[in-house]
């Protein structure tokens, strides 16, 4: 199970790498919503793997029993979705506007505030 | 009582974020905004005496014990920065009043620079490693508004880069979190010193590199540096200079941290690599700042090359060297928002920031010039101001390791520093304004007056008090650097036992 969702994330960072090395800056977004999903993936597996052993604890014991899932993973996660959402919505739309006010999404075009002349 | 200090100056900064936004339609919220830094100054005023008379304050938030819950801690480098943090933010929202507009206002703009100044108190004070990627992303998504705050043209270009290079380092700093709990099952920064010793020390070097890339964006170090001066000489005057004082320090504030708590499995060639990132990046910064012109990108570049210094600190590890980082951090947040304030003021009585087109502020405005040559010269290190003691110890600390060619870079450094501060003073304090204009600071209103340079002064006059009294300083620095190299009372605060 660790294997398959290592190749998983693997595969998803290689996807985004290759989408985010391209001068079109939405391609590159894209790359970086995929890369985030990686490394939220990266987390979940890096907690351990424990299939069909919900964390909770029985009536009247005061401890779960042993190799239950380990639920901070898990809150790191839904943390990082949350804020990795915000982020992805605020810089979707600053390219939009950026588009709108420069009309090109080439970021080898993007020479507004660092004109070639150096001036 | 330190189950309140600690989190008291996050706490200020929230509540002051949320009072302005109720404000945000009158001219109120400006002076709430002030209000509000000022508290934070006397609260981490209040943290440091705390910190400096009683040793390491550590407070579990909601009663979990550590490592199970989250830990705000304040040794005396997280206490310093608390208090530096406050001082620039209570000279910013002073020179706020006159320099942001209605309009700015009435989007948040003080909600925002609060939030901002809360998310770098709480990277400052957190001993969670989970808990500070939240306070960075706090600090982020308030930097994002800020900076393309105000919707010019080249501010959309400017955040696109800096939104963009800096989403890659969080989620490599992400990352580098997953893989780290993966190995030893804790974040608590305390508690993982303890369980890196026994790990598999070729897989933490591994996971330091990937702290150290997603820092080192932040930081702005070479060859990560690229967001920097691309998005820095945008925003309104009073958002770069905050920019330019606290979001890259708190990168170097991380790396500090980490790599001297955390990372320390080896140290061969994790801090031999940072030494010739340092190099890399003194020498990179001034280089570029030569070929600039624009006032504010000038001194952009500048913020890479002195940041060269403070990771060269870190790099050296040796007492007296980590003292000279920590000196270097406070000098260089007070003397490089001041002279950001100085380019507004500039550019506000002359008609801009390219220095080929303005000129005649000496003749025009003598006082400006005044209070811009004293941290420009404390930036290039002339005695005796407080830069010349920061470049001193880390040249000494270079020199006692023998490290000549460090020591050499780090000199010459500052004679390429002086060139370009010379080359601002020459083209646009000495030469006559292009447009045969004189510009005159009786221009401005008295209100603008006031409030544009007082906050000036004020940092130009700790910058003289600093260069004039080092002593002190100096003895803080050094406590904090003696805590950053022997953790165990870092330790013993965090996690109980002896201290």
């Amino acid at each position: 199970m660790e294997f398959l969702i290592a190749l998983m994330v693997g595969a998803l960072v290689a996807a985004a790498v290759y989408l985010m090395l391209a001068r079109n800056v939405l391609r590159f977004l894209f790359g970086l919503l995929l890369i985030s999903n990686a490394a939220n993936l990266l987390i979940f597996a890096s907690g351990g793997l424990t299939p069909e052993s919900p964390p909770l604890i029985p009536e009247g014991a005061k401890l779960p029993p042993e190799g239950v899932a380990n639920a901070l993973p898990q809150a790191l996660v839904l943390t990082a979705i949350v804020i990795g959402f915000g982020l992805f919505a605020f810089a979707l739309v600053l390219i939009y506007r950026g588009y709108q006010t420069m009309g090109t999404l080439d970021s080898d075009e993007m020479r507004l505030a660092e004109p070639e002349d150096g001036h | 009582m330190t189950d309140l200090l600690l989190p008291l100056p996050i706490l200020i900064a929230f509540a002051t974020a949320i009072l302005t936004f109720f404000f945000r339609k009158g001219p109120e919220g400006r002076w709430v905004s002030v209000a509000g830094s000022a508290l934070m100054l006397v609260a981490g005023g209040m943290l440091l005496a705390e910190v400096l008379a009683n040793g390491v304050q550590a407070a579990q938030m909601g009663n979990w014990p550590a490592p199970f819950g989250i830990t705000l801690v304040a040794d005396t480098l997280s206490a310093i920065m608390v208090v530096i943090t406050a001082i620039t933010a209570l000279a910013v929202s002073v020179y706020a009043i006159s320099d942001v507009t209605r309009e700015m206002e009435a989007v948040g703009y003080h909600t925002l620079f609060h939030t901002l100044i809360a998310g770098v108190m709480g990277a400052f004070l957190t001993g969670d490693l989970f808990n500070l990627y939240v306070w960075f992303e706090v600090m982020l998504i308030s930097s994002f508004g800020l900076l393309v705050m105000g919707g010019k043209r080249v501010q959309m270009d400017a955040g696109i880069k800096y939104v963009t290079l800096n989403l890659i380092s969080t989620v490599l700093f992400l990352s580098g979190i997953g893989l780290l709990y993966g190995v030893t099952g804790t974040l608590n920064m305390a508690d993982l010193h303890t369980a890196v010793q026994t790990a598999d020390a070729g897989l933490i070097t591994v996971i330091a590199m990937m702290f150290l890339v997603g820092f080192g964006v932040k930081a702005a170090v070479f060859p990560l540096f690229f967001w920097l001066p691309a998005a820095y000489h945008t925003p309104a005057f009073a958002v770069s200079a905050v920019f330019a004082g606290l979001l890259t320090k708190v990168g170097v504030y991380a790396l500090l941290r980490m790599f001297t708590l955390v990372f320390t499995r080896d140290v061969g060639f994790t801090h031999g690599l940072l030494l010739w990132v340092a190099v890399a990046t003194m020498v990179t910064g001034v280089l570029g700042a030569a070929a600039q012109t624009d006032f504010r990108r000038i001194l952009s570049f500048h913020i890479v090359s002195q940041i060269g210094y403070m990771v060269l600190g870190l790099a050296l590890y040796t007492p007296l060297a980590l003292t000279g980082a920590v000196f270097y951090l406070v000098h260089h947040i007070i003397v490089k928002a001041n002279l950001f304030l100085v380019s507004g003021v500039a550019n506000r009585i002359a008609g801009g920031t390219n220095i080929d087109r303005i000129g005649g502020l000496y003749k025009g405005a003598p006082l400006l010039a005044f209070l811009f040559l004293i941290p420009a010269f404390s930036l290039a290190g002339f005695p005796p101001l407080s830069g010349f003691w920061a470049k001193f110890v880390l040249v000494k600390a270079s020199l006692d390791l023998e490290l000549w060619f460090v020591a050499f870079a780090a000199l010459a450094v500052g004679l390429m520093t002086i060139y370009s501060m010379t080359k601002i003073w020459g083209r646009a304090f000495w030469a006559p304004h292009p447009g045969g204009t004189v510009p005159s600071l009786s221009s401005l209103p008295l209100s603008e007056r006031v409030t544009l340079l007082v906050p000036i002064a004020f940092l130009a006059s700790l910058t003289i008090v600093i260069g004039l009294f080092p002593e002190p300083f100096v003895q803080v620095a050094a406590r904090a650097a003696a805590e950053l190299l022997d953790p165990t009372a870092y330790l013993a605060a965090v996690l109980g036992g002896p201290s």
